[in-house]
């Protein structure tokens, strides 16, 4: 079906503020009489606090100070459940956890105050290693430090691994990862008894904010509003914490009846705020002789740090993914977050998947070295086909072809000449090369009844020089939200998508289209635009205001029509979640993704075998989209996506000091550079999602799967070492190779 | 505080000993002075003092003027022709903005361990001048660093000029800089080496390493196993123990002792293969 | 902490016109360009000299202005992103940023912009391996550097173009 503005590289809606310095960002906002906040934090990572205390030398008069007895509703950020204090009361229970907030007209004088405050903390004995925390040393969190588990049962696990030909053991672990978004977090508030609470700033999830500040304050829905700024990404590291920093801010406000500004630098930013949970899975795989995977036994534990915040969803992701998108009759999956004494870990691209395919991904190349076939053959033998179920149980009844997805890869790349070259030419070298790949799928949208439970809205409305106003809670944040909105709409009315207006979330002026997360954005809410679209051009056309055939002008002239003899040009639409799709969330079994996006990635690595530093000299990633609705925004998804694994995979490394990151900065935590990432190439298929609009599924977070794995396997190939764990530190290589060349 | 010239400068540094912090670019002190670590109160700026800048050139040395950034360092012909591993060393430091305001001078005082350009200036033999009010006098860049961020100048001083004396011979140089990415990195190893080959015997090897003890460091002892021997992998075997003693490479949050100790025999190996060639 | 003593007053050529600045000695010229001067296309994105969102050009070079101290700007010229367009006449490399890409969540971007206009001013016939290593002090969270590389490229033909049309 050939369309008019799906499909085209249109250029990016607020490219030209971008491009000039004109697009405004929370830190360049500024409102008469505004003060600047800071937080004081705890240096101990678990305690009770025994007192506060103001060193002198400080104008402590002209502070605004606000602790936890200052909060006039519930102290806790509302989100899953309410265990994670918005202010340290009694209790600290990780590094940096707030205690006090402070707020002046000085920005430096604010500085030194902040360093003039000290909380005296009883030291209590703390957790931190998920082992400690599994064996509940001490019990931290809860009665039993567990967050949330979850059994996924697909078959008979046990009676197949004791008639298993060959089972192949591995454990896999992965690494806290920092989203590390270019701009830092940061909030503005205005608050006081009479008007509510209004806050501005760097964010994700409008609403989620705005259901956080109704329980801190104890106010009615209407008088607390959240609107969204230009946010200089996000990752999923701006989904939950801006309620915690909006909360802070908003509270210094109130008790201030200033204006109040927090920016977060980079170094408060980096040991504050979220991580991707750190991981370990265990794999015991049986299968027969002719590697066809007969059980597949996965026992998969995160790191949730101090609260629960979103640790029981990140784990479910992970969980569903763990076993691949491969036919096997028997799937046990176990799983838990548990509870240890860091900042708590959250939402960052991939959410959990990252984590459970990495470890799948390597652990399949053991398999297939174990029972003696090349690893791509092993993987061809056992992809999922449709009408197969996966793990959870879930028909795939879409069409999915991974063997051609890996055929075009491998073609791509070149991967079987250079295996086969690499493995001629590396004895004796000092630059090994080596190639692997790694096949995968994520699904899009809220898992299971999710999409159900979070019954997103949209709104639009027609203006009289024919622009048409699309209301949505999804932001834009560098992934293309507002270009991609206005396409879908464009189309959908026939009109050019420069006619389309994206109205700035504001929940006090668009409807909750949920959460711009979990790759659901141009699937799920772009659905609903569409829908919304089409239902202002019905009420245009069913009116007698439009023909079948029409141009802008047209348009616009029977838009002023419309409104001039009928009234208000609007829609209003809710999601519908489909009736066939049932997920049972007692035995985690059902439809868990409305579609998924099926990949092939493959890397191409040197390791210099001096300083066993390892670099991806060529990087393909092949993925079926349903359909791509913007190329140039497309591809660019997938090479941010891939550049992040990157990080993942080599150079991004937490050091951690008794739950706290030592270091938080940029020297230190190190983000690869122009000269760090290789060529990447990506490329597209497409098999229409009948429920997508135009088709499209879910893709923004499907890179950071697929790529620590392809690179692991790649270095693997390159030296013989069996990489278990990402980042792939030189440090951690080297002493693989003393261990494989020694 | 900016005073007007050098002399005014240096009046000031001899009369309030200790009060004031000099310094050039910033790369190194803003960042510091951000995270609320350095104890002055009081900064003075020599950015634009001419006497601390230019490369002069004349038939026996080059005198580079210790506010010198990066960026001049590695646009001068001379200097890329006689002396690659200092321009090598300034183009692997930060980036190209860090290169156009760090000087170095400003490295030098910094005293950092893991800093890219004294391992090479140790190798070229390099020769600081410090000026300060009362007088100018050199000191062998070779003991100019006496302790981790401690070094043979007085509060009263500051570098004047880094003098390379162009009559040093040479036929093989190396530098190799292990960071913790390809850009922007600071090292974790930084090795210089340079050696003259006669008759297929190591001559006048001089061996620098950076990031492997409290401050840059000469492999002195590495350096007598090698002089004079002709090539053998058993010669490199005891160099690369000898190394391996000579320095003291610790754990950081940015790699490892054993790491270090590995990595800087491995590159003794590859600056053998370079010699060898 | 900077040093509170007496503010000063900087005197500069900003973006093609002469400005004086008020600020503390060793302030940030980031921030004396974002708050004084009202040039908030200035960016922080670490304080610490290693993302070059705060990248200018001082005296024709790029520099990180967040090591810069406000008294060493004195008699500097200066140019931000909000000069590098000339009225409404996008520069080739602003233009290229939007057709090819080179821009998603925008943060890096002025920095990016700024650095790749210096770059091709000084290198015009760029090759995309100098265009890695001169961008390499600007990092970018969003795009993976793929399509910056592709844009900067784009703008260095059709900048090389120009001059010979």
């Amino acid at each position: 079906m050939a369309t008019r503005v799906i499909g085209k590289s249109v250029p990016r809606k607020e490219g030209r503020e971008k491009v000039t310095g004109r697009a405004k960002y929370v830190d360049d906002l500024k409102f008469p009489g505004m003060i600047f906040g800071a937080t004081v934090r705890s240096p101990v990572a678990r305690g009770r606090i025994l007192g506060i205390h103001f060193e002198p030398g400080i104008p402590w008069e002209e502070f605004t100070v606000v602790t936890a007895k200052d909060i006039p509703g519930k102290n806790c950020i509302a989100l899953l459940i309410d265990d994670q204090p918005c202010l340290a009361a009694e209790f600290v229970n990780h590094p940096e956890e707030p205690v006090v907030l402070l707020a002046h007209p000085d920005k430096y004088l604010l500085e030194e105050a902040r360093r003039g405050v000290r909380i005296e903390i009883e030291p209590l004995a703390a957790i931190f290693s998920m082992d400690d925390s599994l064996e509940r040393k001490h019990v931290i969190w809860g009665t039993d430090n567990i967050f949330k588990s979850y059994q996924v049962n697909k078959g008979h696990v046990e009676h197949a691994l004791r008639e298993a030909d060959l089972i192949v053991e591995g454990t896999y672990e992965t690494g806290a990862q920092e989203q590390l978004y270019i701009e830092p977090q940061g909030m503005i508030a205005q608050a006081n008894a009479e008007e509510g609470v209004t806050v501005w700033g760097s964010l994700q999830c409008p609403y989620y904010i705005h259901k956080a500040l109704v329980v801190l304050f104890g106010l009615p829905k209407d008088r607390v509003r959240v609107v969204q700024a230009e946010t200089g990404g996000g990752f999923g590291g701006k989904e939950e914490y801006p309620s915690m920093i909006a909360g802070h801010a908003a509270l210094l406000a109130w008790k201030s009846g200033k204006p109040v500004k927090i920016i977060y630098d980079r170094a408060e930013d980096m040991v504050a705020t979220t991580k991707r949970h750190p991981s370990r899975t265990k794999h015991r795989t049986a299968v027969t002789r002719d590697g066809k995977l007969v059980a597949i036994d996965i026992d998969f534990t995160l790191d949730g740090g101090a609260y629960e915040t979103l640790s029981p969803v990140v784990l479910s992701r992970g969980t569903i993914h763990a076993a691949g998108p491969y036919r096997c009759p028997n799937v046990r999956i176990r799983s838990r977050a548990v509870a240890t004494n860091a900042p708590p870990h959250g939402a960052f691209r991939g959410f959990g998947a990252p984590q459970s395919v990495f470890a799948l991904e390597r652990h399949l190349d053991c398999v297939a070295e174990a029972v003696g076939l090349a690893p791509d053959e092993f993987r061809r033998r056992n992809f999922i086909q449709q009408g197969e179920t996966i793990a959870v149980g879930q028909v795939i009844h879409e069409k999915v072809d991974m063997d051609r997805l890996m055929d075009r890869a491998f073609e791509l790349s070149g991967y079987h000449e250079k295996r086969k070259r690499f493995e001629a030419e590396n004895p004796g070298k000092m630059i090994r090369k080596g190639i692997g790949f790694a096949s995968f799928f994520h699904g899009a949208g809220f898992t299971g009844s999710g999409e159900e439970h979070l019954a997103s809205e949209v709104a639009a409305e027609a203006t009289r020089d024919g622009r048409v106003r699309v209301m949505a809670a999804s932001t834009e944040m560098g992934q293309g939200t507002n270009t991609i909105f206005s396409q879908i709409a464009g189309e959908a009315l026939g009109i050019d998508q420069e006619q389309i207006e994206i109205v700035q979330p504001d929940t006090a002026n668009v409807p909750n289209s949920g959460p711009t997360v979990a790759s659901r954005t141009s699937m799920i809410v772009g659905k609903l635009v569409e829908t919304a679209a089409l239902e202002i051009r019905a009420k245009l056309v069913n009116g007698g205001y439009l023909p079948d055939e029409y141009n802008a002008a047209d348009f616009a002239e029977a838009c002023r029509r419309y409104l001039d003899r009928t009234g208000p040009l609007t829609s209003f639409v809710k999601y519908e979640h489909p009736r066939d799709l049932f997920w049972d969330d007692e035995r985690y079994e059902g439809h868990a993704y409305g579609a998924y996006s099926w990949a092939v990635y493959v890397a191409t690595v040197s390791v210099d075998m001096r300083t066993a530093e390892a670099r991806v000299d060529d990087f393909v990633a092949v993925q079926e989209v349903g359909k791509v609705i913007n190329p140039v925004l497309a591809a660019g998804q997938i090479e941010g996506g891939v550049a992040q694994g990157i990080g993942m995979a080599l150079y991004e490394n937490v050091v951690w000091q008794e739950g706290r990151m030592v270091n938080g900065q940029m020297t230190n935590y190190i983000m690869p550079t122009s000269m760090d990432v290789p060529p990447i190439r990506v490329f597209f298929e497409e098999n229409p999602y009948e429920r997508g609009p135009t088709g499209a599924k879910g893709i923004g977070e499907l890179p950071l799967d697929g790529t620590a794995p392809a690179i692991a396997n790649a270095i693997a190939h390159a030296t013989g070492a069996n990489i278990t764990r990402v980042p792939v530190t030189p440090e951690v290589l080297s002493e693989l190779l003393e261990g494989v060349h020694a | 505080m900016a005073p007007r010239n050098l002399d005014a400068a240096l009046e000031m540094l001899g009369r309030e000993l200790g009060v004031w912090k000099p310094f050039a670019g910033g790369t190194d002190l803003m960042v510091m002075l951000e995270a609320g670590k350095l104890p002055h109160r009081k900064f003075l700026s020599i950015w634009k003092f001419a006497e601390l800048r230019g490369i002069e050139v004349s038939s026996e040395s080059l005198s580079i003027g210790a506010l010198s950034t990066y960026t001049e360092i590695q646009r001068n012909a001379i200097l890329q022709r006689e002396f690659p591993l200092l321009c090598r060393a300034a183009s692997e430091t930060g980036s190209v903005a860090t290169q156009n305001r760090g000087t170095l001078g400003g490295n030098i005082a910094n005293a950092s361990p893991a800093a890219d350009s004294p391992p090479a200036l140790m190798v070229y033999d390099a020769e600081i001048e410090l000026i300060s009010a009362k007088r100018a006098r050199r000191v062998a860049y070779r003991d100019f660093h006496t302790g981790y961020k401690k070094m043979l100048m007085h509060d009263d001083e500051l570098i004047w000029r880094i003098h390379l004396n162009r009559a040093l011979k040479r036929d093989k140089e190396y530098y190799r800089k292990v960071g913790t990415r390809k850009a922007q990195a600071i090292s974790k190893i930084c090795f210089a080496a340079a050696a003259s080959i006669e008759r297929g015997r190591i001559n006048d090897v001089k061996i620098a390493l950076g990031s492997v003890a409290p401050t840059v460091l000469r492999a002195a002892e590495t350096e007598k196993i090698l002089n004079g021997e002709k090539f053998s992998s058993a010669l490199l075997r005891t160099a690369q123990e000898t190394l391996s003693h000579e320095i003291s490479p610790i754990d950081d949050m940015r790699s490892t002792a054993v790491y270090r100790r590995r990595v800087a025999q491995n590159l003794l190996g590859e600056f053998f293969d370079v010699m060898s060639a | 902490m900077p040093d509170r003593a007496e503010r000063i007053r900087v005197r500069c050529t900003l973006n093609g016109a002469a400005a004086t600045l008020e600020a503390y000695p060793m302030a940030r010229l980031l921030d004396v360009l974002r708050d004084e001067a009202g040039l908030t296309g200035v960016k922080e994105g670490c304080g610490e000299g290693e993302c070059g969102a705060c990248s200018v050009e001082l005296d024709g070079e790029i520099v990180n202005s967040c090591l810069v101290p406000a008294l060493q700007a004195e008699g500097a010229t200066i140019r931000t992103i909000e000069g590098v367009a000339t009225g409404d006449q996008l520069h080739a490399v602003q233009q290229a940023f939007i057709t090819y890409g080179g821009a998603q969540c925008g943060i890096c971007t002025p920095g990016m912009v700024l650095a790749a206009v210096n770059l091709l001013k000084r290198k015009p016939h760029a090759t995309e391996t100098e265009v890695r290593e001169g961008l390499s002090g600007n990092l970018c969270r969003c795009t993976g550097y793929t399509k910056i590389f592709a844009a900067v490229m784009v703008a260095c033909r059709d900048m090389d173009r120009t001059v010979e049309g």
